[in-house]
């Protein structure tokens, strides 16, 4: 039974690291930049969400939907003024960039909200399920993630494979002036990509704050890497490798807890991805790119 | 000229040894002046003002009873290592007797070794690290230092919860949290207690799930929290989701836990800590110390106000034990008060029959349980 409780409390956790890591992999893919700032989207979000629960008594689902609102307009604002002038300059000078920039987040949200602790109230209000007598709990906020990540991931599937935008957004990743020959606004299809990134962001914020209820500025970083991990051992840029990437992450995680060692369990998650690196180095589901010369 | 200054201060030093002060006779004019160095602004300032006003508090009372009077004088370190030597300097130039102080640890680390080149009396009402005391024999704390809080930890429980299953989460990369644990470990093991469980964990972890379930599993009816409040909230409310619900143990890093912002206060219910002071504790002398803080300053004192207060306290009654005067140097006092403070008993506001012992302190664990949101002594 503990077993199980491990598998599910790893689901439940790598479904967040899942849904935050779309937002690195779809910005990757189609703008060809890691998004460090992505973790402080997150915890933008979910403060944002924290104050109009808990100060102007909103409820839990339009607190979501006004943090999406928020961070989406954060990140089509970051990057039309930090990303969009830094286009054509070296990879380096926009990851440099976006660590300001997620530095500039962290700086802004110690000023408005301090370094504080706030303890996050659930969105989930329903009760947790008892299994088997007792044996087994799981909790509201596990089923709400898991459910949540699922349809995000359907939902994303369609929009990118159906939609026009999301054709484009396709097309833009597989080749960026051929697509502006043929064209697709390349600039208004990476600010879409950044829309919905940080869209999702706030979502990832409020759950992951709803399941560990802390929320102080520097929240985001460390989920924010462990996504960034997991995107990668998925295969930046693929979206089922996202969801593989995220759920081994969280699960690998949890039972190197449980079962190896307590202090080694973040080492145990690297070194997976170090040896999976190693045997497939674009990651579980990632294409293979071909360089041209 | 040095030579003969120097000569007359060993003499004074080694007369200092056999007479401590000269108790006889004369009037005794003038104040003594007793330094506070604290956080008075900055991130620890509710640490500082609360022990700074402690004091205050205590001299006053101490004035108003006329006989020897005391000169206070509080500086301000923003919990800064080397802003708090700066303080302390001032302190020095405007002829500092006694020092109360630091508040903070990190400081006081730096203030006590130049307070023990300086020869000056110091005791700090709250810098809780061993490192404080260490080698410096005129330099003593009032509250538990943290390797003792582990073992007056296992020691309540063992007294409180005799045959309970004992669960411990700590973080292991934290000089604090693992020194504590250390300790509690060492005595638990020599009073036979009955520890089925122990998890650690990060500065960064969030997810407790493994270690709580680890505690709920082994079927622990204590679980002992030798950390900070932020994660202790994170453990409390997993516990609470997973419908688990233990006694939770905890120590003064958990001093704070109501007050953290959108915490839910009834998921603390029941939670015992290890701290000298609950300014509801029934007894007079808190009551009267409750009521005299609120009425100067408008607010519920907590631990560190009281340990301040016991610190002026303290001083002062091996002052007067040791018949010194306040026109007595520095030094002198210094020695005399080493003197008293390593064999004098003392009952504070933080503990009764206090005694000291390479300048740690000795006193009976006090613990406080929250009910309805407040602490109440546990008994």
């Amino acid at each position: 039974m503990a077993f199980l409780s491990n598998l599910i409390n790893g689901l439940s956790l790598g479904s967040v690291f899942a849904i935050i890591a779309l937002g690195y992999t779809m910005v990757y893919g189609i703008a060809k930049m890691l998004n460090f700032a992505h973790g402080d989207v997150i915890m933008i979000g979910a403060y944002v969400s924290f104050v109009t629960i808990t100060s102007m008594d909103v409820p839990p689902l339009l607190a979501l939907l006004i943090a999406m609102c928020v961070c989406t307009i954060l990140g089509v604002v970051i990057e039309r003024l930090a990303y969009r002038p830094l286009r054509s300059s070296p990879s380096l000078a926009v990851l440099i960039t976006a660590i300001g920039v997620s530095y500039l987040l962290q700086n802004a949200a110690l000023l408005i909200w301090s370094s504080n602790t706030k303890v996050y109230p659930s969105i989930v209000t329903f009760e947790p399920l008892h299994l088997f007598g007792g044996a087994l709990t799981i909790r509201g906020e596990t089923i709400v993630s898991i459910c949540t990540c699922i349809v995000v991931m359907i939902g994303l599937t369609l929009f990118t494979g159906k939609t026009k935008t999301g054709k484009a957004m396709r097309a833009v990743s597989e080749n960026r002036q051929a697509a502006e020959l043929m064209g697709i606004s390349v600039n208004r299809t990476i600010a879409v990509t950044f829309a919905i990134g940080s869209a999702l962001a706030a979502v990832a914020g409020v759950l992951y704050c709803s399941m560990y209820p802390v929320l102080i500025p520097t929240t985001g970083s460390i989920p924010g890497i462990k996504a960034f991990t997991a995107a990668v051992l998925g295969g930046i840029g693929s979206i089922p490798g996202t969801l593989v990437g995220g759920l081994l992450l969280g699960i690998i995680e949890i039972f190197g807890r449980a079962y190896i060692s307590q202090d080694l369990s973040d080492a145990i998650v690297f070194a997976v991805l170090i040896i999976i690196l190693l045997v497939k180095p674009n990651g579980l589901l990632g294409k293979k790119v071909t360089e041209k010369v | 000229m040095k030579k003969v200054v120097a000569f007359v201060l060993v003499m004074v030093m080694a007369a200092a040894l056999f007479v401590g002060c000269s108790g006889s006779g004369a009037a005794d004019s003038g104040a003594l002046k007793v330094g506070f160095v604290g956080p008075l602004t900055g991130g620890a300032a509710i640490y500082g003002n609360a022990a700074k006003n402690g004091a205050e508090l205590a001299v006053k009372e101490i004035n108003a009873k006329g006989g020897i009077q005391i000169e206070f004088n509080p500086q301000d370190d923003e919990n800064d290592a080397e802003k708090s030597v700066n303080a302390y300097n001032n302190l020095v130039d405007w002829g500092m007797q006694a020092l109360v102080g630091a508040v903070t640890t990190t400081p006081c680390v730096s203030v006590s070794a130049e307070a023990y080149k300086d020869r000056i009396f110091t005791l700090t009402p709250s810098a809780s690290s061993a490192k404080v005391t260490e080698g410096k024999d005129n330099v003593y704390q009032i509250c538990f230092n943290d390797p003792n809080q582990g073992t007056a930890s296992a020691q309540y429980i063992s007294e409180h919860f005799a045959d309970a299953k004992i669960a411990v989460i700590y973080n292991n990369g934290d000089a604090y949290s693992s020194g504590i644990y250390q300790t509690f470990d060492a005595k638990a093991k020599e009073l036979g207690l009955n520890v089925v469980s122990v998890s650690t964990c990060t500065e960064d972890t969030t997810d407790f799930s493994v270690q709580v379930s680890a505690a709920k599993d082994a079927g622990a009816d204590v679980v002992f929290l030798p950390i900070y409040y932020t994660p202790a909230s994170l453990i409390l409310n997993y516990a609470n989701s997973v419908s688990y619900a233990p006694i939770f143990f905890g120590v003064d890093g958990m001093d704070g836990i109501l007050t953290v912002e959108g915490f839910d206060t009834s998921l603390a219910e029941g939670v015992m800590l290890l701290t000298p002071f609950a300014a509801d504790a029934p007894d007079e002398a808190t009551q009267s110390f409750v009521k005299a803080y609120q009425e100067a300053y408008g607010e519920t004192p907590n631990q560190f106000a009281a340990d301040a207060y016991d610190c002026i306290y303290a001083i002062y009654q091996a002052f007067n034990a040791a018949g010194c005067k306040t026109s007595d140097s520095a030094e002198d006092i210094c020695d005399a008060l080493v003197a008293q403070f390593n064999t004098m008993r003392f009952s504070g506001l933080t503990g009764a029959n206090m005694t000291w012992t390479d300048g740690k302190v000795d006193k009976a664990p006090a613990a406080v349980v929250i009910k309805d949101g407040v602490y109440v002594d546990a008994g």
